[in-house]
């Protein structure tokens, strides 16, 4: 039977991780070659890597990252941010990502999932959702990190994506994301049970118990998290003993 | 010993290529290049055809190799050297397949490829994830493996073979699917050794060692 995933998140910066682990042993916090190698032997089932790089001059510099990690990791690796054109997409590919996850170029040009989809499967094509609770019940999609209301439904707007061909959603509650108050269950839910693609939820955890509330509750198939891993509060280990304890399926 | 990862333009070849070259250096199982060139594949001893993406768009990319596909016939079907085909590229072994469209495939071990129907409708497209194998064959490509090892999948499209035989490992994602094929010089899987953390260098490892 298939399992439910945990996924650590890396922010990398101008090929630097900004927002990740502080592994202790680890001579270079910011190498994110070192973090995803430590996440491999620790089981982590998937690793995503989302690039945060200001200026689209660096790019080569996250090409490198993915292909330096490829190398070393052999584990599945997401990588999202900035990716607008098929050729993003390819390049990425062939340094050695498995997955992309497309945001604004999602929102400002649906038809862009859709080539996507036909050009390289739908398996690789990630649509990463940021979506606010605006009034109880009410999902609206947010870009630019959560600034910029678009007057989108996220629930229709998730069921246009899986139709496009995206492969997977991950949904992102932007009101909740860095308040380790836990998923937006609501708006995890009413997606995962509005479409027929994987969710992996994201934004908000604080501990274990959200992980579990994001796959039982939410009815995602995957849990993504990037600071409960931080300082090790947690490990990987940690957080599948506790989705095994509440009897959901995980590989150990 | 030269093992070609096939390079078509798609596919996730550096993933497959590092993680064979990384079992490679520790079995000392010889060099492992990426190349779409004819005389390269009809020299190699061993030849992985990786895949990722669409099952035309490979295909395609595949026949726009000027001589590859007679290279691969060549070196296969009539040298019998190990070959192993990943995802997309073990899809492609099929009669055909129906995404986006039906379009022939090598047709080396016959079959169809079609859409993912998993009985319980909660069950999302693709499988996405670990999922564990039933192994229905002592092959030696499952040497130091065992049933309830996990393999990674990513798949929206499955491998259904005319004879039962050819299947050598399954798993559950409402009802059995198709994981691993095989007969005589071929292997083709269904989920992705090279991310498939250790039970997936092993395979890697023990496909290096084959000798059929």
């Amino acid at each position: 039977m298939l399992k439910m995933r945990v996924i650590p998140c890396l922010d990398v910066k101008d090929g630097r991780v900004v927002k990740g682990v502080n592994f202790v042993n680890l001579v270079d916090a910011g190498d994110p070659v070192a973090q995803a190698k430590i996440y491999d032997a620790a089981g982590a089932d998937e690793l995503t890597f989302l690039d945060i790089t200001a200026s689209s001059d660096n790019r080569d510099t996250l090409y490198d990252v993915v292909a330096k990690t490829a190398e070393a990791c052999f584990m599945p690796l997401t990588v999202g941010g900035g990716v607008r054109k098929t050729e993003d997409i390819r390049k990425l590919l062939l340094a050695g990502a498995d997955k992309v996850s497309i945001n604004t170029a999602a929102v400002n040009n649906p038809d862009f999932v859709r080539e996507a989809a036909e050009k390289f499967g739908d398996q690789c094509i990630v649509v990463s959702i940021d979506a606010k609770e605006t009034a109880p019940g009410r999902f609206e999609i947010f870009t630019h990190g959560g600034r910029n209301p678009t007057g989108i439904d996220a629930v229709a707007f998730a069921r246009r994506m899986a139709e496009n061909g995206a492969g997977e959603l991950l949904v992102t509650s932007m009101d909740r994301d860095g308040t380790r108050q836990g998923y937006n269950i609501a708006l995890t839910r009413a997606i995962a049970d509005a479409v027929n693609v994987p969710v992996i939820a994201s934004g908000g955890v604080g501990n274990l118990e959200h992980l579990v509330e994001g796959i039982r509750d939410g009815h995602a198939t995957a849990v993504l998290a990037a600071s409960i891993f931080h300082f090790g509060q947690h490990s990987i280990a940690e957080a599948k003993a506790a989705l095994a304890e509440a009897g959901l399926p995980v590989r150990r | 010993m030269t093992t070609v990862v096939i390079d078509y333009g798609a596919g996730n070849l550096r993933s497959v290529a590092k993680a064979l070259g990384t079992v490679a250096a520790e079995s000392r199982a010889g060099e492992v290049i990426v190349s779409d060139d004819p005389t390269v594949i009809r020299r190699a001893n061993r030849i992985v055809l990786p895949g990722v993406g669409a099952f035309a768009d490979c295909k395609k990319g595949l026949e726009s190799r000027p001589g590859v596909i007679d290279a691969l016939a060549q070196s296969v079907l009539e040298a019998g050297r190990p070959f192993l085909g990943i995802c997309v590229g073990m899809q492609l072994m099929a009669t055909e397949g129906v995404e986006y469209g039906t379009h022939p495939g090598l047709d080396w071990i016959k079959g169809k490829v079609v859409k993912l129907t998993p009985d319980d409708p909660g069950l999302k497209i693709p499988q996405m994830g670990w999922n564990d194998l039933k192994l229905r064959s002592a092959h030696p490509v499952f040497a130091g493996l065992e049933s309830g090892d996990h393999g990674y999948f990513v798949h929206s499209y499955h491998f259904i073979t005319d004879r039962p035989e050819d299947v050598l490992a399954a798993v559950d994602y409402g009802g059995e699917i198709t994981a691993v094929i095989g007969r005589d010089n071929l292997i083709g899987v269904q989920f992705h050794p090279e991310k498939s953390q250790k039970v997936g260098l092993k395979l890697l490892a023990n496909f290096l060692a084959w000798k059929p």
